[in-house]
C-alpha cells in the first residue's frame, strides 16, 4: 500500500528526515517510535502533505501512485488520514459542520453522492459511540477549547466517520487517560480490516498493549535506526534508546 | 494554501454586465438649476426644492474630507450626472408591465422581484438606478398601516411624515457627502411603522447602480413610532464599469419610545479589476436615532464589493435605557480599500451599545476600523462592548484599528478587545487533511472567523450573504 524510499526531508536548509525506507502492506499496523525530535511528526506531516517541507530526495508510492505529487486534500480523499499530534483550532466553525464537509467533499472526490445533514447525523452518532465522545462536542467549534483529551477523542471520531485506508496517527495516546486510550484504542481496532493499514506514533509501550502493532520501527535522527517485532517497544521501554542513538550517529559518521 | 486564496481574491466579479434601457437623464454638472429641475421632474412641493437648495448652498462651502484611510483621485463633481431614470417609469400594477430587460437583470442577478420573495414573505421594494420601478406586497402592509415606499412616493403621498423627519438624523449639513446628497438625492426608500405595530415581515430594498457616470445618491428614511419595530434589508450588487462611480447615500433611521429599528445590509458593489481599476467609491452617511426611551437601533452590515468603502453607521442614543448595535464584516481584496467603523453617541441614562467588527484582508486591500464611542455628561451608567478583530490572508494587505473614545460621566463601563490574526496555514493544512478544498477551507475559516456578525443576519440575507461573498455561513448541522 504504502512505498517509501530513501525520503529525504526538511524545513528550509535543515534536513530532519535522512532516509527514510518503509513498506507498509494493507492489513499491517506498524509503530513508529523514537526520542523527541527524531522526526516522527516530521515523517506523518510529510505524508499527509505539509507544505511546510520540502521533499529533497526519495519517492512515496501509495498504491502504486505517486503520493509526493499528490495535493494534500486528494491525499485525503485517496485515503490517506493523519491524526495531528496537536491538532488545530477553528474557531466559530462547528464541528460537525467540519466534518460533513470533508465528509461530502470526499465522497464527490469518489463520484458518491453527498449526504444530506440529517443522514450525516445518522452517522456520526454511531461513530460518537465507537469513541465514547460527548455529543455536545458536535455543536462546538473545531477543537476550539477542547481539553487535550477532548482534542486527541475528536481527532480518532474523525477517523471513524471519514474510515480512511491508511491512518496515520501522531501521538494520539498522549493526554489521554487510561479509559480514553482504550476507548481509542479500540476505535482503531474496530476499524481495521485487511484492506486498512495504520501508522501509530507513540512513545508508550503502553498504546501498543491495546493496539498491537506487527512492526515496530524506531527513528533518531531523521533515520529508521532499528525495525522489529512487538518485542521490540518492549525492549525500548526497559532499555530506553541511548543505545540505539548511538548506533544511528554512528551510521551517520 | 495561495491557490485557494487566490482564486477566491481573483474571482471575476460574477454580476458585471449593463442593462440596455433608455434612460431620461439632466446634463453632467451641479448648479442651482440642476437642483430645480430634479425637484421638478420629481413634482416636489416647495419644502423639499428649499431643503435642497439649502443644502446646496451649504455644500458649495464645504471642503471634501480626506480624514479616512482611503487614497483615491479627485472625483469632478461636474463632470457627474446627478439625475437619471428609467425613462418608462410609470406606476405600475404588476410585475408584467416592468420593462422586460430589467427583469432579465434581475434574474441575472438572481433578484427576484417575483413570487419566490413574495412567497417568503418579503417585501421588494427594487431600486434600478435612482427610481422605484415596483413595490410589492403594499397591500398586506398597508392593513397593518405600515408606509413602505419609494422616498419620491413619500415626498407625494405623506409629505407631513417626510418633512417631520427628513434631516432630523442626518442635517443637511451634516457633511459633505450628506450635504450634496441632501441637494441631489433622486430616490430611495421609506418606511413607517406606526405605534405598536411589529412589522410582519422584512423589508428589502435592492440597490443597483447602472447609468453610465451617474452618482447614485440614495435617501433612506425609516420610522419606528412608539412601540413598533421593523427590520429592513439592503443588498446591493452593480454591473461592471471601467470609470469609479460615486455612491453617496443617506439612510436615516428613528426610534421612538420603546421601538425597535433593525438595519441589514449585504453591500457588493463592483470592486476594480485585478489593476485596481474602475469600481464605486462608496462613501455614505448611515445614522440611527434612538429617540425614546427603550428604544434600539442595530446596524448589521456585510461589506464585500466596492472601490472604497468609507461608511459608519451610527447610533444616537438619546433616549434613556436605550441600545445600540453595530455587527460588521468588512472584506478587502485585490486593491479595494475600506475605512468603517461607527459612532455610539451615548446621551441617555442606563444607554448600552455593542461593537462587533470583523475585517478580512486579503491580496493587496487595506482595511481600517474606526470607531467612535462617546459618552456625555447626562449618560449616567453608560455601557459599551467593543470587539475588534482582523484578519489577514497573504502579507501585502492591511489592517488597522482606530478606536476613539471619549468619556464625560465616571459612571461609565466601557470594554474594548481587539485581535488580529493571519488566516493560520496550519489551518488550512488541517482542513485540506480532511478532504476539503483550499477555497472552501478558506471560506469556511473566514466564515467562522465572522461568525458572531452573520448570526445577527436575518434568514433571506443569510443566503444572500452566502451567495455574494462566496463564502460558507456559519456551519453548524442540526
Ligand atoms: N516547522 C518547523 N520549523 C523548524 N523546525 C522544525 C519544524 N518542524 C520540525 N522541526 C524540527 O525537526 C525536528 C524533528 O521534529 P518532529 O516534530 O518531527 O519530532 P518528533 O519526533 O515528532 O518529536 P516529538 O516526540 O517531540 O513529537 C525537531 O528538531 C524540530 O525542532
Ligand atoms: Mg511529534
Amino acid at each position: 500500500m504504502l512505498e517509501i524510499n530513501d525520503l529525504h526531508a526538511g524545513i528550509g536548509d535543515r534536513e530532519i528526515l535522512r532516509g527514510i525506507t518503509l513498506r507498509v502492506k494493507a492489513g499491517e499496523i506498524h509503530a513508529v517510535m523514537g526520542p523527541n525530535g527524531s522526526g516522527k511528526s516530521t515523517l506523518a506531516q510529510v505524508l499527509a502533505g505539509n507544505p511546510s517541507y520540502e521533499v529533497t530526495r526519495g519517492t512515496v508510492s501509495y498504491n502504486g501512485q505517486n503520493l509526493l505529487e499528490m495535493a494534500p486534500e486528494v491525499r485525503a480523499q485517496n485515503g490517506v488520514f493523519l491524526a495531528f499530534q496537536y491538532p488545530v483550532e477553528i474557531p466559530g466553525v462547528s464541528n460537525a459542520y467540519f466534518l460533513r464537509s470533508a465528509y461530502n467533499e470526499i465522497r464527490k472526490a469518489n463520484g458518491q453522492e453527498e449526504v444530506d445533514p440529517l443522514e450525516f447525523l445518522d452517522l456520526v452518532e454511531e461513530k460518537l459511540k465507537l469513541v465514547d465522545m460527548d455529543e455536545s462536542l458536535l455543536s462546538r467549534s473545531v477543537n476550539h477549547g477542547f481539553s487535550g483529551g477532548e482534542k486527541k477523542r475528536n481527532e480518532i471520531f474523525q477517523m471513524a466517520v471519514l474510515s480512511p485506508r491508511l491512518a496515520i496517527l501522531d501521538e494520539t495516546d498522549s493526554g489521554l487517560d487510561i479509559d480514553a486510550l482504550r476507548i481509542v484504542a479500540e476505535g482503531v481496532n474496530k476499524l481495521r480490516s485487511p484492506e486498512n493499514a495504520t501508522i501509530v506514533v507513540t512513545h508508550y509501550q503502553r498504546l501498543l498493549n491495546y493496539i498491537v502493532p506487527d512492526y515496530v520501527h524506531v527513528l533518531a535522527n531523521g533515520r529508521i535506526v532499528k525495525s522489529g517485532g512487538k518485542e521490540l517497544a518492549l525492549e525500548l521501554e526497559e532499555k530506553g534508546y541511548d543505545w540505539l542513538q548511538e548506533a544511528g550517529a554512528g551510521a551517520v559518521a | 494554501m495561495s491557490s485557494g486564496i487566490e482564486a477566491l481574491v481573483n474571482r471575476e466579479y460574477a454580476y458585471g454586465f449593463v442593462t440596455d434601457v433608455e434612460t431620461d437623464t439632466v446634463p453632467p454638472g451641479l448648479n442651482e438649476d440642476i437642483i430645480r429641475t430634479i425637484s421638478a421632474k420629481k413634482n416636489e412641493p416647495e419644502f423639499m426644492l428649499e431643503w435642497r437648495l439649502k443644502a446646496y448652498r451649504r455644500w458649495l462651502t464645504m471642503k471634501e474630507p480626506h480624514w479616512g484611510n482611503v487614497r483615491y483621485p479627485a472625483i469632478d463633481y461636474n463632470s457627474l450626472v446627478y439625475y437619471s431614470a428609467p425613462k418608462s417609469v410609470k406606476p405600475l400594477q404588476s410585475l408584467d408591465e416592468v420593462d422586460p430587460e430589467l427583469l432579465r437583470t434581475y434574474e441575472k442577478l438572481g433578484i427576484s422581484l417575483n413570487e419566490q420573495k413574495m412567497l417568503s414573505g418579503v417585501a421588494v421594494d427594487a431600486i434600478f438606478d435612482s427610481v422605484s420601478v415596483g413595490t410589492t406586497m403594499r397591500t398586506e402592509l398597508s392593513k397593518h398601516g405600515i408606509i413602505f415606499c419609494s422616498f419620491g412616493e413619500a415626498v407625494q403621498n405623506h409629505p407631513e411624515l417626510v418633512e417631520k423627519y427628513l434631516g432630523t438624523v442626518v442635517p443637511h449639513s451634516d457633511n459633505f457627502f450628506a450635504a450634496l446628497n441632501a441637494a441631489v438625492f433622486s430616490d430611495g426608500s421609506f418606511a413607517y411603522v406606526p405605534k405598536g405595530v411589529k412589522c410582519p415581515m422584512e423589508l428589502s430594498t435592492y440597490f443597483r447602480i447602472n447609468s453610465k457616470n451617474t452618482g447614485q445618491f440614495e435617501r433612506t428614511l425609516i420610522i419606528a413610532d412608539e412601540g413598533a419595530s421593523v427590520s429592513y434589508l439592503e443588498g446591493c450588487t452593480a454591473p461592471k464599469r471601467d470609470e469609479n462611480q460615486l455612491h453617496a447615500a443617506v439612510v436615516e433611521l428613528i426610534a421612538l419610545d420603546n421601538a425597535t429599528v433593525k438595519y441589514s445590509t449585504v453591500q457588493n458593489w463592483y470592486a476594480g479589476d485585478a489593476q485596481g481599476k474602475g469600481g464605486i467609491y462608496n462613501f455614505v452617511t448611515k445614522r440611527g436615532k434612538a429617540a425614546g426611551v427603550n428604544s434600539k437601533i442595530s446596524w448589521t452590515q456585510v461589506e464585500t464589493g466596492s472601490a472604497i468603502t468609507w461608511k459608519y453607521p451610527s447610533v444616537i442614543l438619546q433616549g434613556d435605557n436605550s441600545v445600540g448595535e453595530f455587527y460588521s464584516v468588512a472584506v478587502v481584496n485585490r486593491k479595494q480599500q475600506a475605512d468603517t467603523g461607527t459612532k455610539m453617541i451615548h446621551i441617555g441614562k442606563n444607554t448600552k451599545s455593542t461593537i462587533v467588527s470583523k475585517g478580512i484582508s486579503a491580496g493587496e486591500g487595506n482595511n481600517s476600523y474606526r470607531g467612535l464611542v462617546r459618552v456625555l455628561p447626562k449618560a449616567e451608567n453608560a455601557r459599551n462592548y467593543t470587539q475588534c478583530d482582523s484578519m489577514l490572508i497573504g502579507n501585502k494587505c492591511g489592517a488597522h484599528t482606530f478606536p476613539y473614545i471619549e468619556v464625560q460621566n465616571n459612571t461609565a463601563t466601557l470594554e474594548h478587545e481587539a485581535s488580529t490574526s493571519k488566516i493560520g496555514e496550519d489551518q488550512i493544512f488541517y482542513c485540506k487533511q480532511r478532504g476539503v478544498s483550499a477555497e472552501h477551507a478558506v471560506s469556511m475559516i473566514v466564515s467562522g472567523f465572522c461568525r458572531e456578525v452573520f448570526k445577527e443576519l436575518p434568514m433571506e440575507f443569510a443566503v444572500e450573504a452566502q451567495q455574494l461573498l462566496g463564502i460558507t455561513l456559519e456551519g453548524s448541522v442540526g
